[in-house]
């Protein structure tokens, strides 16, 4: 069609303007693509690591705190629950299985917890799939780890290492149990949730590496060798939370309800997906924010697109009155700028797809690594083709601004022009 | 044209009244006048660029001051070809391209230059025949011909597909003195050849001497200027 071939003949004369238009449009569409994938990702990667539990138990405290540190290792646990209670909790007949952990110590930046062997059989992630061993295998003895699959990979470790447990959660540690080292037993296959980061003890062998220290501090001069550990029976005496597995999904309230309101010590229950709802909540305003930001930049871009036809349209007036001379109507000029509109936003979007994807897969592991974000590579959802699609319309629409100016001073012109 | 009265609208308020104009076919028209005396408008009129207010302006056989706008564009694709003084070509498209460009908006045109052997070679056929030299036909951009070169180009895209109604407006004024009368020249055996009609609207009155007849524009309109 003839209008088209102008439109491009006439785009390719002004390539570099055409160009830096095309490109403003495409990264205005990068953004608003990548903010929506950032969104997703995000809800999915943390949707993911919720593990098959129905309830998870902590010292009384916010239920997203509670969430946070006890499945994400983020943040902190006020306090912790007692032994006896938690040995209470656990003999409700409600109950199908039970998984305590213990968290408070570190090993070169990555959370140690203490946790039952039970742990790598009835932790789910991802809608069901277990947790595997890369190479390995669960504790056997007292002082072994297991160690999830990104310690491995950023220290360098092979089953059979030895490693020291920090006690606090810095990278650098004044406090270290350097006297009851640990050896690596397991490495685990990754997962894509926090427990690639995270070194698995036995709860004995918290109880060991603490049983000298007290509030916190090595008590001065009495130390306790590993050989004597090893003899002690060690109970432990606090958990920092416990995973609950119910029979029958009906007992949850009601469980919920008896936990929270239990005589002995003050605690918390909170089903894992609620809580994960109301982090959501609390998101939900910045994420709206940020998705209305990147809208209004595409919309800045359009708007460019606009002020660049526009600013050619004066010197173009010759070349509209050539074409009225040789019998163009005005709607075949309004069609050639609103073609040229849309073959510019076209461009534009396609170009801020392609980059999207490129960026995506350049930069996926290393998001990975650094936030433990996993963003999936997939091809566009028939919403985000939609939207896509409503940026070329709208950028369509946006030329006919400039095109019914055109149309109008080429009825006005007529042949007498001079330029 | 009889009755012809027509104002532009607007900034500059400048009337026409033409009380009676006949052009036979095949004739060749010299249209003299001074500056501002209203030759562009008189060839907008008969373009059917513009449409008068008062009168009738019958071009082959048809009132175009009664066709709406769409039909009087596709009136002048089918039977005008239009020359200006400069700047005729689409500086983005190649020569070839802005010789052909009327033939997307007449098909008549195009059946007759299809009829000369395929619309290319009639575009190339008309150019040499007017002066140009067979690299320039070649051209991809037409933005880099000299104004002798670009005024060729836009005499052949005038004239290709024989539409029976010339229109000139001052196409020699930008050539050199000693091109001008040849660059005419070759117009008219192409125009002679296709038995078209050819208004020639010019300042310079010592291009007068082949063209079959001559009119002062003062003669046959009359102007005024309001406010």
């Amino acid at each position: 069609m003839i209008i088209f071939r102008l439109a491009l003949q006439s785009l390719a004369n002004r390539w570099l303007t055409a160009l830096l238009t095309i490109l403003s449009i495409a990264l205005s569409v990068m953004l608003l693509l990548g903010v929506e994938k950032v969104r997703t990702g995000a809800r999915q990667s943390f949707a993911d690591t919720i593990s098959g539990a129905d309830l998870i138990v902590g010292a009384r405290s916010g239920s997203l705190n509670l969430l946070l540190y006890s499945v994400f290792r983020i943040g902190n646990a006020t306090n912790n629950i007692t032994w006896k209670t938690y040995q209470d909790i656990a003999a409700r007949p409600d109950i199908a299985w039970v998984v305590p952990i213990s968290l408070g110590d570190s090993h070169r930046g990555f959370r140690v917890m203490g946790t039952t062997p039970d742990y790598f059989k009835l932790y789910h992630y991802r809608h069901g799939l277990p947790l595997e061993f890369a190479s390995g295998a669960p504790f056997s003895d007292l002082f072994d780890a297991v160690i999830g699959a990104d310690v491995a990979a950023e220290l360098g470790y092979k089953t059979g290492d030895k490693i020291i447990v920090a006690h606090g959660l810095g990278s650098v540690s004044f406090l270290e149990h350097e006297d009851k080292p640990f050896r690596v037993s397991g490495i685990l296959a990754k997962t894509g949730t926090p427990v690639d980061r995270t070194v698995h003890v036995s709860l004995p062998a918290i109880e060991a590496i603490h049983v000298d220290w007290q509030s916190g501090a090595r008590i001065p001069g009495q130390s306790v060798s590993v050989e004597e550990v090893r003899k002690m029976t060690l109970e432990p005496k606090a958990i920092t939370a416990a995973f609950i597995g119910l029979k029958s999904k009906l007992a949850t309230f009601r469980l919920q309800r008896a936990i929270n309101e239990y005589p002995e010590e003050p605690l918390s229950a909170i089903l894992p997906g609620a809580a994960l709802q109301e982090l959501w909540g609390l998101v939900g305003t910045a994420e709206s924010a940020l998705s209305a930001v990147s809208a209004m930049v595409v919309l800045t871009a359009l708007l460019g697109m606009v002020t660049m036809i526009l600013t050619t349209l004066n010197e173009r007036r010759r070349e509209m009155a050539i074409l009225r001379s040789v019998g163009a109507r005005p709607v075949t000029i309004l069609s050639l700028l609103v073609t040229e509109a849309g073959v510019l936003t076209f461009c534009g979007v396609a170009l801020g797809a392609v980059l999207l994807y490129i960026a995506l897969i350049v930069l996926q592991p290393f998001i990975d690594r650094t936030y433990g974000l996993h963003l999936a590579i997939d091809p566009p959802t028939w919403d985000q083709l939609a939207v896509l699609a409503a940026i070329v319309a709208a950028g369509v629409v946006a030329g006919l601004l400039p095109a019914l100016r055109a149309y109008r001073l080429s009825l006005a012109d007529g042949m007498t022009v001079r330029t | 044209m009889s009755g012809v009265s027509f104002a532009w609208p607007g900034r500059n308020p400048f009337d026409l009244v033409i009380e009676n104009f006949a052009l036979k076919r095949g004739e060749r028209l010299f249209l003299v006048g001074p500056s501002g005396s209203g030759k562009s408008t008189f060839l907008s009129l008969l373009a059917g660029i513009v449409t008068p207010q008062k009168g009738v302006i019958d071009v082959l056989g048809a009132d175009i001051a009664k066709l709406n706008g769409a039909a009087r564009d596709r009136f002048r694709a089918e039977h005008y070809g239009i020359i200006f003084q400069m700047f005729n070509l689409l500086p983005y498209g190649s020569v070839i391209d802005n010789v052909l460009l009327p033939l997307s908006f007449s098909r008549t045109r195009r059946a007759r230059a299809e009829a000369e052997g395929g619309v290319h070679a009639e575009a190339a056929r008309l150019l040499e025949t007017l002066g140009l030299e067979k690299a320039v036909i070649g051209s991809a951009s037409a933005a880099n011909l000299s104004v002798g070169q670009q005024q060729r180009v836009a005499a052949a895209r005038a004239l290709i597909g024989a539409p029976e109604l010339i229109i000139a407006d001052e196409p020699t004024s930008s050539l050199d003195r000693d091109r001008q009368q040849a660059f005419l020249d070759l117009l008219f055996a192409d125009i002679d050849a296709a038995g078209a009609t050819l208004v020639m609207v010019s300042h310079d009155e010592s291009l007068s001497s082949r063209f079959t007849r001559i009119v002062n524009l003062t003669d046959i309109a009359k102007t005024a200027r309001k406010g």
